[in-house]
């Protein structure tokens, strides 16, 4: 059976272009970049090219890249790095939809003294604008930390907006930009963010690489001490294959922004309207008109996303869902539950997520499949339309 | 992915006894679309007071709906005595095992079956607990139910507890409570050797017990001594013993002593306790 793939914002596959630039480094290219002879000064260089490209993907400038393991090193570097030189007091500023990579960090800080807000979101997942400007209107240190695009749902958050309001107020600013790399264009001379995550396996590189830009003259504390790597920002000799990597995957995203966009965007369209007029009671979650192009967020009423899960993955087609069964935990997700998605709808939520490998076939296949599931789900379901029992909700 | 055996997997891709039946004898509804699983169960009982169809509707996951089917399937062909042993470990060794955290969904079927019960017996759609308090408000989870789940689990600690009931699972204010719930159960253990894993039928309430001495009077015993000309008067409920007095035909009958002990004694040790004692009004045994 062929595997359909619609969980891009999960991991992504790694691109060929990239396996094959990786492929030296773990055969005759395997000198430690910090050596002073040619074999490892090669490396070093090679690590440079790399360190260029992927700070062309965000118009940044190459010293202000520090190379990580993972997007969620990055945003505890940012997190702790700048905490642990702001000091008690500080406000740290975030949104109630952050992934667990900024919300742990965060929450972590609130246990050590500092005071965490939260932003809420409205029903179509954006931010209160108002109360992020009240916030920043009080006294004292403030650091804040929003994401840039939602990972469940694919809003995307006004980011320059915030940034500059962030500026404004004197705060620092950090935003995991995980979801949105390679999607959308990232411009840190036009946004002026402080900090900035991104995670490779997110845009066809390898799982355990990431980076975190840091703009030139922000302060923050060394978060992994030990060596003068990455100008000593970050000790450990480097994951020089999984670092080229990093850099032939951010070549090839901005070689591909405009698919993205479009070819992307039409076939997630195409899907999502599919589903919605094949499967009554369904509904989007998050805002159409503000999303990345690849995310749709699709509760089917009255059923369970695991459920449907398994369903699908019978039939090679992967997904993810928001239930908290498919967790493993018993809430269901933070961010449907934010944004006061109904109960009929929470814990079957479904997120398709695509990627510029998806095909029009494998989106006509996943159309003529997943209507069946859905009904065969629903005649199981007590909530069914036609046999809803008094029950109290 | 969760690792489900086989019979989960086959239980949930291919539920048996599915929907709803027109006049069910009891019918039972748990969970709720909050909660993120509900189960309805529905059963009828043939002429002999075996379960001969039980249907199930659920919105849940994987393990949710292999355990509604699994239940389903358990129960036809047993008496509502037998069916109402069925504990939660019965159904999640029917299906091969569950995953530690998934093993709230057997507890939702032996809810759901207790509930139909309780309803097939009274015709009331919903249990009272008395002397019952909340425990884990999050997921509405009571002190008895969590006791009864530690007992009948063996657990000793509060993750299973979550596991097991979800109490516990939500914002967690309820964690130390349930700790003494456990720490309450083992302590109790400790002082009385019980079998290490408990799973005898709780002794019945002296009220339970009236009302199913009632229920099979009416169901099992009176029919056949009104087709003979006779009946039955039940006087009075003493510990385990029973006495009636008899009507009709039956007063002054040859046979009543037999028919006392052979039939009234038996079913009711039967159906209801199996030390239970039938003696007539104003007669020494
Ligand atoms: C928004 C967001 N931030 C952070 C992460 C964590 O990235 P990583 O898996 O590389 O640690 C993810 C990935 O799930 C994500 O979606």
């Amino acid at each position: 059976m062929k595997t359909v793939y619609l969980d891009n914002n999960a991991t992504t596959c790694i691109a060929p272009e990239v396996r094959q630039a990786m492929e030296p480094y773990f055969n005759e290219k395997y000198g430690n970049p910090s050596s002073m002879h040619a074999f490892g000064g090669e490396i070093a260089r090679d690590i440079r090219k790399a360190r260029e490209k992927v700070a062309a993907l965000i118009n940044a400038d190459p010293s202000e890249i520090i190379f990580t393991s993972c997007g969620t090193e990055s945003d505890n570097m940012a997190i702790h790095g700048c905490c642990d030189l702001m000091g008690p007091g500080t406000k740290i500023i975030t949104s109630r939809v952050e992934h667990p990579a900024v919300l742990g960090p965060c929450r972590h800080q609130r246990e050590a003294g500092f005071s965490l807000f939260e932003l809420p979101v409205d029903h179509q997942g954006h931010l209160d604008m108002d109360a992020y400007r009240e916030l920043l209107k009080s006294e004292g240190r403030k650091l804040v930390s929003i994401m840039w695009a939602n990972n469940e749902t694919g809003v995307i958050f006004p980011l320059k907006k915030i940034a500059v309001l962030a500026k404004e107020a004197g705060a620092i600013i950090h935003t995991d930009a995980v979801q949105i790399a390679g999607k959308l264009p990232i411009d840190v001379k036009k946004v002026p963010v402080d900090m900035l995550s991104i995670s490779g396996h997110k845009i066809h590189a390898p799982k355990g690489i990431g980076f975190l830009y840091v703009r030139r003259g922000t302060r923050m504390k060394t978060f992994m001490i030990g060596g003068h790597q990455e100008s000593g920002r970050r000790g450990g000799t480097e994951n020089v294959p999984y670092i080229v990597g990093m850099g032939a995957a951010a070549e090839l995203a901005m070689q591909n922004i405009e698919a993205e966009k479009s070819k992307v965007a039409h076939l997630r369209d195409k899907l999502e309207q599919g589903l919605l007029t094949t499967c009554p009671d369904t509904r989007v979650n998050g805002d159409p008109d503000a999303r990345l192009p690849n995310t749709s967020n699709i509760s089917f009423e009255f059923i369970e996303g695991e459920a449907i899960l398994y369903h699908l993955s019978d039939r090679g087609i992967c997904a993810s869902t928001g239930s908290a069964c498919a967790a493993g935990s018993l809430e269901p997700s933070h961010v449907i539950r934010a944004m006061g998605v109904p109960f009929t709808a929470v814990h079957g939520s479904v997120r398709f997520s695509l990627s510029r490998y998806t095909t029009a076939e494998e989106i006509a296949y996943v159309l003529s499949e997943v209507p069946p599931v859905i009904r065969k789900l629903r005649d199981l379901s007590p909530f069914s339309k036609d046999s809803m029992p008094p029950l109290e909700l | 992915m969760w690792d489900y055996s086989d019979k989960v997997m086959d239980h949930f891709r291919n539920p048996r006894n599915v929907g709803k039946i027109d006049e069910p004898d009891g019918s039972g509804t748990v969970g709720s679309l909050a909660c993120g699983d509900a189960l309805t169960l529905m059963f009828q009982l043939d002429e002999n007071g075996r379960i001969s169809e039980a249907r199930f509707q659920t919105f849940g996951c994987a393990s949710a709906i292999a355990s509604s089917s699994a239940l389903t399937e358990m129960l036809i062909g047993k008496s509502i005595e037998e069916a109402e042993k069925i504990t939660n470990r019965d159904i999640a060794d029917f299906l091969g095992g569950l995953p530690d955290q998934k093993m709230h969904c057997s507890v939702m079927g032996r809810e759901a079956l207790e509930m139909a019960i309780h309803n097939y017996r009274t015709g009331e759609t919903v249990m009272k607990q008395l002397d019952d308090h909340i425990v884990c408000t999050c997921f509405g989870i009571s002190e008895n139910e969590i006791r009864r789940i530690v007992i009948e689990n063996n657990i000793t600690n509060i993750e299973d507890v979550t596991n097991y009931c979800k109490a516990g699972g939500g914002c967690g204010m309820c964690r130390s409570d349930i700790q003494k719930i456990i720490d309450k159960v083992q302590e109790e253990r400790s002082h009385k050797p019980a079998p290490a894993v408990p799973t005898q039928p709780r002794p019945l309430t002296n009220l339970q017990k009236i009302k199913m001495i009632e229920e099979v009077v009416e169901r099992e015993i009176r029919p056949r001594l009104q087709k003979d000309g006779g009946d039955i008067d039940l006087i009075d409920i003493v510990g385990n013993q029973v006495i009636i007095a008899f009507r009709g035909m039956c007063a002054g009958c040859q046979s009543s002593a037999f028919t006392r002990h052979d039939f009234i004694e038996a079913k009711l040790r039967e159906f209801v306790a199996s030390d239970i004692v039938v003696t007539e009004e104003g007669k020494e045994d």
